[in-house]
């Protein structure tokens, strides 16, 4: 090629990035790798190949982490968790700040080796991959630094096992490590089988920077290395980011352990284009939704969604400008897409394409975007899809958008909202009435105003939904390390007293005017389906009363109600505040009645059951006043506009009430879900329901909108497993058993609604400290950051 | 990869048709839609999109040059400053330089000189045998605001002194009161004017503030018949921007979409870096196509670029840096 070709052509040219250092540290080590284990490079017993996507040659060989390798990462974790904690915030913040140092100052080698690796381009691994990384550690270096007053209440959770994908293997491995060393824990992570180099270099840094030997642990290997790192015993906590499928096997495997999880899973994020945005703007965008990283990420904007009138339009711009995209050689600076990380993942989305075009679907390709070696896969648009369609419903995680219209606002949100996943979405409008409209509806963790894929370390990223639980980054992300002192205290609840046999109330006179309890199903007092019921005994075995034994109907039909009750949802916070102190209200002027309940169900004395009233009249006060005051979040990422984190409630919660405290413990937990807007199905303590049912009436009598709370009474742990089971429950409590709990944890697993269960601990309900305030309104609630950049 | 040879245009000799424009359509003004932390984000991102590097660096440069409107507009430009630069437009870079570059037999020279209408005739003069146009600033550049009849006198007197170019001037209160038909029925005049001579219409774009303010009177110009939109006179405080061309750029699409015109693109004003112009001519192969990096639809309102550009040039060929005495001024 000559200067006359260009200038006749003026075709682009080669533009490459040298890859000689990367290459030189990969000769260093002879192309071959070990694990980092309690600070000593430990050499697996088995080796697998790691590839270059952009060629498919052999980049080097890995350790296969074995159980013992995992068991030994483990123990050097553990062994090191208490040092490093008490090393303290200070002392952290300024290895956090080290460890940020270090990634800038090997940026271009991190970049080149991360684009070697995985087959994304320079340009993002240059631009946003790394940067972001070093960001990661800054930031969190901050919260090292505030810890012991920002999180007072908190400590470190321990030993935390870490998986990541391949999509990000430095970005992600950066959302990981950071937030977890800087909290106090140690780490034990184990890379992507496809990518472990960048986390390995890191390593390699960490360890000529001083951090203390088993303070980060990294053991490579597959999918059987995760598996024995999630398995392990010794483990605390678990944070996953990786497939939905997965994420789900991580949930059973992980119920009933005791250890906290961490998902962060696949999306099939909306990108929604109403008539009066700006299309050429919003077509530059979707380059930055879907042909990010080979379409590679969990939260592309894979499914367009375009206002009908603007639509053909917007396709014929949107296919101009595919046609400009170029597809080559990752380290040329001047493509826009890379190559597809493995031959699996090519042929998956291979496949897929195949199967929309089947199922009707139009396909248009990027032209000029073939390459012959390597895994290369070009931008590809499919339209005329339905919901219906495979490609609209399967994340394809490939450079795929599947495309659909609407014709209204409402419409739009329902088409976005109707999918199992939530993790992000974007909404172009020049309307900002209408764009903030739109946001709080989709159910989604992120939602991006005219813009897409915008992340920073100080806005919480993580989905509703399918695509998982928790939050990385902001302080919704340091919590996810943490937990509550109080909490870390409890001890495992006694075995209750088993009931003696049922006996008649010896009573003279007439008989008492029969009061069964019925069930509280959609703002009225309902028989239970299967009409059996169950009697309610004192201590000493008179029957005080029966409850209905409520099955899996009752509960379906409860759930419905509180589907059906979404206004609560939407309603003020000031107007909730204003009917949890009416039941406040209403309580207060029953209380000796619940008093005598109380006492009569578990034999306490009088003015320990008037105590507990008195208990659940303030609980109900102070979620009264939390109602209005457990705001959200204005986040300060680097860029002129607003990251708005709202704390938006679940939806339908599920509840089952723990036998102490009958009362207390009820309104402990249904006070803070309704307060923050979910509605919930509460089932009451097995043992002494009649509190609850008998509170009913007070809900009647104060404004409570029909189907907010609804009570099914009956056997704890059959109705356990049908709230976890049911789909259309987002969130689900479970304290009083440690079975109950394991189940609720494993069953949850069909749609990973987010689960809060004490695994058996007894709390202490009289005790502020570990029964109320913002650890439960934060499970309560989720947070979706809106990222609103302005500017004219 | 396709070769596609486009035919050389001769400097400043637009073998496309003339964009003939079109009735004012309001409800097309109306409807534009700019995003601009999204357009602020399509120009962050470009430079590390694409790149030109080594021999096609040296093209793209060598494309550049052909673009420029070599341009002088100072209060104290004489005949014979006119003549100094009439002769480098002519010979732009060294001849041994073409030379070490291949390109010895093409006939690189700028794409016009510029100057104000006292000049015209002394360049047309300086120019003889030579395809180069030359172009005059009017309509009172570079505020615009002397009476209407005067200006199509300016004009149609630039034309009488043999130039084929003619940059105009808006009414910046007409695209800032968003007095549309105004602006339309101005141009349209400015255009009748002209005759034969290509009319460039320069937006200031630094006056009109706002990218839609820009791109609504971008969208007016075309449609009442500018063969050009210019960003600037190089006189406002800001001149030239890529977010400025973006949006321009844009319209320019759009009006192409409605009509089938392919209307030419210049910015103007504080591009004096070779790695500046790549930049623009990145933006114009991407957001318009491989036809907009040619002289008839692109043209690079500069005084110092040239300069920078033939340093660069020697740096390619000799692999050290450069110095500008070593080129001769313009």
């Amino acid at each position: 090629m000559s200067v006359a070709h260009y200038f006749e052509t003026m075709d682009y040219g080669p533009a490459p990035e040298s890859d000689a250092e990367a290459r030189a540290w990969l000769s260093k080590h002879d192309r071959g790798f070990r694990h980092f284990i309690g600070g000593q490079w430990v050499n697996g017993k088995s080796h697998f190949d790691t590839l270059e996507p952009a060629t498919a040659k052999v980049l080097a060989k890995l350790s296969q982490g074995s159980n013992s390798d995992i068991d030994a990462a483990v123990k050097a974790a553990r062994k090191a968790q208490a040092g490093w904690a008490k090393l303290g915030g200070h002392g952290r913040a300024r290895y956090l700040y080290a460890l940020a140092r270090l990634i800038q100052r090997h940026a271009r080698l991190f970049a080149v080796i991360e684009s070697l690796d995985n087959g994304k381009t320079i340009r993002e691994t240059r631009d946003l991959d790394v940067p972001l990384a070093a960001r990661h550690f800054y930031y969190h270096a901050g919260w090292a630094q505030l810890q012991e007053t920002e999180f007072a209440d908190y400590q470190p959770v321990g030993v935390v096992g870490q998986v990541i994908p391949w999509n990000f293997p430095f970005l992600m491995f950066a959302w990981k490590v950071a937030p977890a060393l800087a909290l106090g824990n140690t780490v034990v992570l184990k890379p992507a089988e496809f990518t472990s180099l960048s986390a390995l270099f890191f390593a390699e840094l960490a360890e000529q920077a001083g951090l203390p030997p088993g303070v980060l642990n990294i053991v490579t290997g597959d999918g059987d290395t995760g598996a024995a790192l999630v398995k392990h015993k010794d483990v605390d906590k678990i944070a996953f980011t990786g497939s939905t499928e997965v994420g789900r096997l991580i949930r059973k495997e992980t119920a009933g352990t005791g250890k906290s999880l961490t998902l962060e899973l696949g999306g099939k994020s909306p990108y929604i284009v109403f008539d009066d945005a700006d299309i050429d703007g919003a077509i530059e965008g979707l380059v930055d939704a879907i042909w990010f990283n080979q379409g590679q990420v969990c939260c592309a904007g894979s499914r367009l969604l375009v206002q009908e009138g603007i639509a053909e339009d917007f396709i014929a711009r949107l296919k101009a400008r595919m046609a400009k995209l170029r597809v080559g050689s990752p380290l040329d600076k001047a493509v826009d897409m890379g190559a597809i990380v493995d031959k699996v993942q090519l042929e998956r989305i291979s496949a897929l394409v195949k199967q929309g075009i089947a199922e009707g679907a139009q396909c248009y390709q990027s032209p000029g975007a073939a390459t012959d070696k390597g895994f290369f896969y070009p931008p590809t648009l499919l339209t005329n899809v339905h919901p219906a369609s495979t490609v609209a419903r399967e994340e394809i995680f490939g450079p795929v958008l599947v495309t659909m219209t609407f014709r209204t606002p409402d419409e739009a949100v329902m088409l976005a909202n109707n999918t199992r996943y939530g993790l992000a979405a974007s909404v172009w409008s020049e309307t900002i009435g209408l764009a903030l409209d739109i946001a709080p509806k989709l159910q989604a963790g992120v939602v991006w105003v005219n813009s897409t894929n915008l992340f920073d370390a100080s806005a919480g990223f993580g989905g509703y939904r399918e695509s998982g639980f928790g939050r990385e980054g902001g302080r919704e992300g340091a919590y996810e390390y943490l937990k509550l002192k109080a909490w870390a205290k409890r001890k495992a609840r006694p075995a209750s007293k088993p009931l003696p046999a049922a006996k008649a109330k010896a009573d003279a006179g007439l008989p008492m005017i029969d009061r069964t309890a019925k069930l509280f199903i959609g703002g009225k007092q309902a028989r239970p389906d299967g009409n059996y019921s169950r009697p309610v005994l004192s201590p000493k075995g008179e029957i005080l009363g029966e409850v209905g034994e409520g099955n899996r109907k009752d509960i379906r039909n409860a759930v419905a109600a509180a589907r059906g009750a979404e206004a609560w949802s939407k309603a003020t916070a000031h107007n909730r505040a204003q009917i949890l102190y009416y039941i406040a209200e209403n309580l207060s002027g029953r209380r000796a009645e619940f008093a005598g309940r109380v006492a009569a169900m578990t034999g306490s004395r009088m003015a320990a059951a008037q105590a507990e009233v008195d208990a659940a009249i303030k609980r109900l006060f102070t979620y009264g006043a939390w109602a209005d005051k457990f705001e959200g979040d204005i986040h300060t990422p680097p860029l002129r506009g607003l990251a708005l984190a709202l704390k938006e409630p679940i939806g339908v919660a599920g509840i089952v009430c723990p036998d102490e405290a009958p009362l207390l413990g009820f309104i402990s937990l249904v006070a803070p879900l309704i307060a923050m807007g979910n509605r919930v199905v509460a089932v009451p303590s097995e043992r002494h329901p009649l509190a609850a049912t008998d509170f009913y009436t007070v809900l009647e009598t104060s404004d409570v909108p029909a189907g907010v709370v609804n009570i099914v009474t009956g056997d704890r742990l059959s109705l356990t497993k049908t709230l976890a089971e049911h789909d259309d429950v987002d969130a689900l409590w479970v304290f009083g058993s440690d079975k109950a709990s394991a189940e609720a944890e494993r069953l949850s697993s069909s749609n990973l609604k987010r689960t809060l269960v004490d695994h058996g601990l007894a709390t202490d309900w009289f005790d502020p400290a570990q029964a109320e305030g913002p650890v439960f309104l934060r499970q309560a609630t989720q947070v979706k950051n809106v990222w609103i950049p302005y500017g004219e | 990869m396709s070769v596609t040879v486009l035919p050389l245009a001769k400097s400043g000799h637009n073998a496309l048709p003339r964009n003939e424009g079109m009735k004012l359509a309001l409800d097309v003004i109306d409807d534009i839609r700019l995003n601009f932390p999204a357009a602020e984000r399509r120009i962050a991102a470009l430079p590390g999109r694409r790149s030109v590097k080594k021999d096609a660096q040296a093209a793209w440069l060598l494309k550049a040059i052909t673009c420029i409107d070599l341009t002088t507009l100072s209060g104290d430009d004489t005949v014979a400053r006119v003549e100094r630069l009439c002769a480098k437009a002519k010979n732009p870079v060294r001849a041994d330089l073409l030379e070490a570059l291949g390109m010895a037999d093409r006939r690189i020279t700028t794409g016009a000189i510029c100057v104000y209408h006292r000049f015209v005739a002394t360049a047309v003069e300086a120019l003889q045998g030579t395809d180069i146009p030359v172009a005059a600033v009017s309509t009172g550049f570079p505020a615009g605001l002397v009476p209407h009849d005067v200006k199509l006198r300016e004009i149609e007197a630039s034309v009488a002194d043999g130039a084929r170019e003619i940059d105009i001037v808006i009414t910046r209160e007409y695209a800032l009161t968003q007095n549309w038909q105004a602006l339309y029925d101005e141009m349209r005049d400015f255009r009748a004017a002209c005759g034969d001579a290509h009319v460039k219409a320069i937006l200031a774009t630094g006056d009109l503030k706002t990218l839609r303010n820009v791109a609504k009177a971008a969208m007016v110009c075309m449609m009442a018949g500018a063969d050009f939109i210019k960003t600037s006179t190089g006189k406002e405080t800001t001149n030239a921007t890529l977010l400025v061309t973006l949006a321009m750029l844009r319209m320019i699409r759009v009006y192409q979409s409605l009509t089938g015109f392919k209307v030419g693109f210049k910015p103007a004003g504080g591009i004096s870096a070779a790695k500046d112009i790549l930049n623009y001519q990145v933006l114009m192969k991407e957001e318009l196509g491989r036809e907009w990096l040619e002289p008839d639809l692109f043209r690079i309102g500069a005084s110092s670029l040239l300069a920078d550009i033939e340093r660069q040039l020697e740096h390619h060929v000799t692999g050290r840096y450069s110095a500008f005495n070593r080129h001769p001024v313009g």
